[in-house]
């Protein structure tokens, strides 16, 4: 008896409290950089696609909601053909961006993605890619890691020993 | 004039008593989420008070279906009942001097049988709707509210021993100088959870239940039909409401020591706002008990206070009136 009057107390004392409620279309909740929402494919600094088409993201999704086709560059370099995500599957899981090893693939603070036609939800490459670096402004993929490429050999790139010669026994 | 008096109150009351039951869905959302933390239902008009009419749109426009199973004619009968039976109980109260439909000197024993006639509305849904949930929500009821009519009635008997009087306004006259929650303070208590019992209202609302019978005796209603138990149910939170402050807290009569400097009307109107916010206040706070809790309470608990309640009021009025 004397626990539910104190409840009923502990109740009322509630009327001179805030509402927690946050009054959505007008007033936006905060959403911290790191939230998982829209997924978008970032850029490196010089401009170029950071996807190199490793297809992990596409395996590690949970929902398979992911699908692209790998293509190579005169370069030799490789980029996706088609990036497709399907967002009426996606559950916003943030697998894909853990498993990208050249921070492609970034999820975003965005929700507002409701579409009337459900083939909407399907975002082609031209949707996801943005004119940005995302969450790693000075990151590019080709400076940090050893793979050769058109202008530098392996073992050029950033913080990047030279490459062991396996043939010898002196290195 | 004096004859034409009762009819316009009446159909006052009808209305009002609609139109009261219909903003008090709102307004028990609104004080529910002011509790809770947030806000309830506030975007259509002013504070949100348009949702009153969404509502009544969307039930109104409801498909008023009979499920095939159901007994046909009871099932449309059920919730009717319980709107006319409450309706019925507000013909004896006394809002203020001279304005009450009727003021027969059996008011408390009407009142107590208007609401007692409810019960059959919750029961025969129950069974009419041929559905084990709602029978289930019935056969509850029944047993609830069978049970709390006991000492419901027998917790007013102490107010009765010292106004000596049924009729209510004598009991309100008797509150003149001193209201009888003061000495009848079991006798309040009681009739509270009674009331609430009774109005099958949160916390006591295990008809309903719906974390177990989905929607007990009401599960297979829809539309309209259901929108009249909803009124019936709001109906019955006023007519409670009305019946504690005529019965224990003086009525139309101003609170001691400030006086009756305001219209009496309105001195009725907020103890009965009072009380309402504190039956919404119970919904916040309390949990539902388990349906044995509910039963050994009643039983083991407010039976026997009821029972000394009688006892210590009879003997202090003889003592009373052994001295005088």
């Amino acid at each position: 008896m004397l626990s539910e009057l104190r409840t009923m107390w502990e109740v009322l004392k509630h009327t001179f409290t805030k509402a927690e409620t946050v009054q959505y279309p007008e007033e936006m909740p905060y959403l911290s950089p790191r939230y998982r929402g829209r997924i978008v494919l970032t850029r490196d600094p010089d401009g170029e696609e950071r996807c190199v088409a490793c297809n992990l993201c596409a395996a590690v999704c949970p929902v398979d909601c992911i699908a692209l086709q790998k293509d190579t560059r005169e370069d030799g370099t490789w980029y996706p053909e088609f990036f497709r995500i399907n967002f009426s599957r996606c559950i916003m899981c943030g697998m894909c961006e853990e498993a990208c090893p050249t921070y492609a693939i970034q999820l975003t603070p965005d929700f507002e993605m409701c579409e009337y036609d459900r083939q909407n939800m399907v975002y082609e490459k031209e949707h996801l890619l943005i004119n940005g670096v995302g969450k790693y402004p000075d990151y590019n993929f080709y400076r940090v890691s050893g793979m050769k490429t058109a202008t530098k050999d392996k073992g050029e790139a950033l913080n990047e020993a030279r490459p062991i010669d396996t043939k010898s026994l002196l290195s | 004039m004096s004859e034409l008096m009762p009819v316009i109150l009446a159909l006052t009351i009808l209305i009002g008593g609609v139109a009261g039951a219909a903003v008090l869905t709102w307004f028990e959302r609104r004080l529910l989420g002011v509790w809770q933390d947030r806000y309830g239902p506030n975007r259509l008009g002013p504070f949100g008070i348009g949702q009153v009419a969404a509502d009544m749109i969307k039930l109104l426009f409801k498909d008023d279906w009979v499920p095939p199973f159901a007994d046909r004619m009871v099932f449309i009968f059920a919730p009717t009942a319980i709107v006319v039976a409450m309706m019925m109980g507000f013909a004896v109260v006394p809002f203020a001097p001279g304005m009450m439909i009727i003021d027969v000197n059996i008011g408390l024993l009407f009142f107590l049988g208007m609401t007692s006639l409810a019960v059959y509305s919750v029961l025969l849904g129950g069974l009419a709707s041929n559905n084990k949930y709602a029978l289930l929500g019935g056969l509850r009821s029944a047993a609830q509210m069978v049970s709390y009519e006991v000492f419901m009635g027998l917790s007013l008997i102490g107010v009765v021993m010292m106004s000596g009087s049924f009729s209510l306004v004598d009991i309100v006259e008797a509150q003149t100088d001193v209201w009888f929650c003061f000495s009848q303070i079991l006798g309040l208590i009681v009739f509270i959870i009674a009331g609430i019992a009774e109005s099958h209202r949160l916390p006591f609302d295990l008809p309903e239940a719906e974390h177990e019978l989905t929607a007990g005796f009401h599960t297979e209603y829809g539309g309209m039909k259901f929108a009249m138990f909803m009124l019936g149910e709001y109906l019955g939170l006023m007519l409670i409401s009305c019946m504690i402050v005529t019965l224990f807290f003086g009525g139309w009569h101003g609170p001691m020591l400030i006086g009756d400097w305001l219209p009496p009307f309105f001195w009725f109107s907020l103890k009965v706002f009072v009380v309402i916010c504190f039956f919404v206040l119970l919904r916040a706070a309390i949990p539902r008990p388990r349906y044995d809790q509910l039963m050994s309470l009643g039983w083991k608990v407010m039976l026997p206070i009821t029972l000394v309640n009688i006892l210590v009021t009879g003997a202090v009025l003889l003592w009373i009136e052994g001295v005088a």
